[in-house]
């Protein structure tokens, strides 16, 4: 007699059975959400102990964070607007000429990262790599490169290379190598064996493997990653200004420190304004010339 | 029908070039395009190379700087008697990261409902939420730093503020992403049943994305013990300040066993992370689902 049948036979006792089963579980699950509240509320006071967290000073620290963003623009009459407005932006073509070094840098540090990234990342993919030791040794470099945020690269390329924009895409771009090196390899080890199976048939190189069977699979993947990438180092290019790397972070950080709140909010709305529509076309051209499809993890 | 190797003429490889003329090559102005891109492409980098100084001969000079200095005297870390400091900074760093998160996941839970279209019937009030989100995370953690520095003054607040901010962007952007997948049905059985907006949302939206916006907070927080690692550059707190104190007095090698502590404890709450949601959420994606939403 199988436990179904049983239970058609004496429904009473499979009910009381169920309700039982059920309070048992109920408890169980309090339980434990009892336990996950009580770990969660002890992370949470510890937290803001060990950060000094003040609900005094966040209080009266707010009304000033709001004075200071109201400070970023300053006053614009509708009858005077476009004088209020070129005076607001009276270094215009500074900030524009740093936007574009800034934009440049981010460029140079995505080709320059992908570049080797990629490269490396045939090193770093279990499947392409020909010995353990070199994936191993290749995936611990990459994570460095990655580990390390861009700002700490750019003060340490500094010390060699000066104040510039050079440090900056020197750092940018060892981020990039890190981070596209770990994209790519997982893209490399996702893809079809068989090609690889012909042209090694064949009697083909292990360079003729790569550029055969490799990267016809994973290129539209390599594209959209990369234009992504672009995205994220326009980001960066704007902040590693702040430690004297280049880019419009520098004028920004400058501007702040010395309490020029104009300038900082003209600064501010050029970056914004980029950030965005470097969003919207990266965006648009992702869903339409490289497609959907290859996008989809 | 089978076709040996060695039989096939050129006449044969002519006609199939005729007859299915794409499988052997693009049309000419497709390559065209193609090249001229890729022209364009190597000249804006020639030209960048050029304008950032790489093909000078400073920048050899400064890349056996960079080895004979920089790289040789970063090695071995040293500075070992302030070891216990620097966990406790680095303790505090991951305090601010987890704080920030916090703030920024409670803030961002009842804005995200406003800027979900199934869930609000005003398109612009809808549309006005998901902008006011993008605003929020289009300056980078660094820029608010430096804002709150200013107005709450040095300190971890300034940090935690910071994240909080742009973390409320991040998160009405990726819940109401998952509040619009949702499936309808549920709620519709709450609707029949009787039930109310509130047991509509606490029975019919929060069981299915509870376990996606978990998880995506905790991804997120894993994020954000590395942004927190270098808010203290600006002053707001964390191990960066020490980092960037190190570097600038040239202490490489007390810098460098900073960087190993920044390292190690990244790697730590990373495994941490991925075990919490393993075990709390079943995740079995194997991407995450934040692609363009943050940095890596």
């Amino acid at each position: 007699m199988t436990a179904l049948t049983a239970a058609v036979a004496k429904p009473r006792g499979a009910a009381a059975r169920f309700e039982s089963e059920y309070a048992a579980y109920r408890r169980a699950k309090r339980i434990h959400a009892l336990l996950f509240g009580a770990a969660f509320v002890i992370c949470v006071v510890a937290a803001g102990v060990t950060a000094k967290f003040d609900l005094m000073t966040l209080i009266n620290g707010l009304p000033r964070t709001t004075e200071f963003l109201v400070k970023l623009v300053p006053p614009i009459a509708f009858a005077t607007f476009s004088h209020d407005v070129a005076e607001w932006y009276w270094n215009i073509h500074g900030w524009l000429d740093s936007l574009l070094n800034t934009l440049l840098m981010a460029y140079l540090a995505t080709v320059l990262g992908t570049a080797i990234g990629g490269c490396l990342s045939f090193f770093a993919a279990r499947n392409l790599a020909r010995h353990y030791a070199t994936y191993w040794v290749m995936r611990r470099v990459l994570e460095i490169a990655r580990t390390v945020p861009d700002i700490v690269w750019a003060l340490l390329f500094i010390i060699a290379f000066g104040i510039g924009p050079l440090a900056g895409v020197l750092a940018i771009t060892v981020h990039t190598i890190g981070a596209q090196g770990k994209l790519f390899a997982e893209v490399n080890e996702n893809i079809s064996p068989l090609p690889i199976d012909g042209i090694r048939a064949a009697g083909g190189s292990w360079y003729e493997e790569i550029r055969f069977a490799v990267l016809p699979q994973v290129m539209p993947n390599y594209l959209s990653y990369t234009f992504w990438r672009l995205e994220l180092n326009v980001r960066s290019a704007t902040i590693v200004g702040f430690v004297g790397a280049g880019g419009i972070g520098h004028d920004l950080f400058t501007s702040i420190q010395l309490l020029y709140f104009g300038d900082a909010g003209a600064i501010l709305l050029i970056i914004v304004a980029t950030i965005m529509l470097i969003d919207m076309a990266s965006e648009k051209f992702r869903h339409s010339a490289i497609g959907k499809a290859s996008f989809a993890h | 029908m089978t076709v040996r190797l060695d039989s096939i003429t050129g006449a044969d490889i002519a006609a199939g070039r005729e007859q299915f003329p794409r499988l052997y090559s693009a049309p000419a102005a497709e390559r065209m395009r193609a090249w001229l891109a890729w022209g364009c492409a190597t000249a804006l980098t020639l030209y960048c190379l050029y304008r950032f100084g790489f093909l000078s001969p400073d920048f050899l000079h400064g890349v056996s700087k960079f080895a004979a200095t920089v790289v040789a005297q970063l090695f071995p870390p040293q500075g070992f008697a302030n070891l216990p400091l620097f966990l406790k900074v680095m303790g505090e760093t991951i305090a601010m990261a987890f704080l920030g998160t916090l703030m920024g996941a409670v803030l961002a839970f009842p804005l995200s409902f406003l800027a979900s279209k199934n869930m609000t019937r005003s398109r612009p009030l809808q549309f006005g939420t998901r902008r006011f989100a993008d605003l929020l995370r289009s300056f980078d953690y660094l820029i608010w730093a430096l804002i709150f520095v200013r107005a709450i003054g040095l300190g971890p607040l300034a940090g935690i503020m910071a994240i909080a901010i742009v973390e409320t962007g991040t998160f009405i952007k990726l819940y109401s992403e998952a509040i619009e997948n949702l499936d309808r049905k549920q709620i519709d059985g709450i609707n029949a049943a009787g039930g109310n907006g509130l047991q509509r949302i606490r029975f019919g939206v929060l069981p299915q994305v509870l376990p996606m916006m978990l998880s995506n907070t905790l991804y997120m927080f894993e994020h954000n013990v590395r942004s927190a690692s270098i808010l203290g550059i600006v002053g707001a707190g964390g191990i960066g300040f020490l980092l960037a104190d190190r570097l600038r007095a040239y202490e490489l090698q007390e810098a460098c066993l900073i960087i190993i502590v920044l390292i190690v404890a990244v790697y730590a709450i990373d495994y941490l992370s991925k075990f919490l949601r393993e075990r709390l959420i079943g995740d079995h994606r194997r991407r995450e689902p934040v692609d363009d939403a943050v940095q890596v």
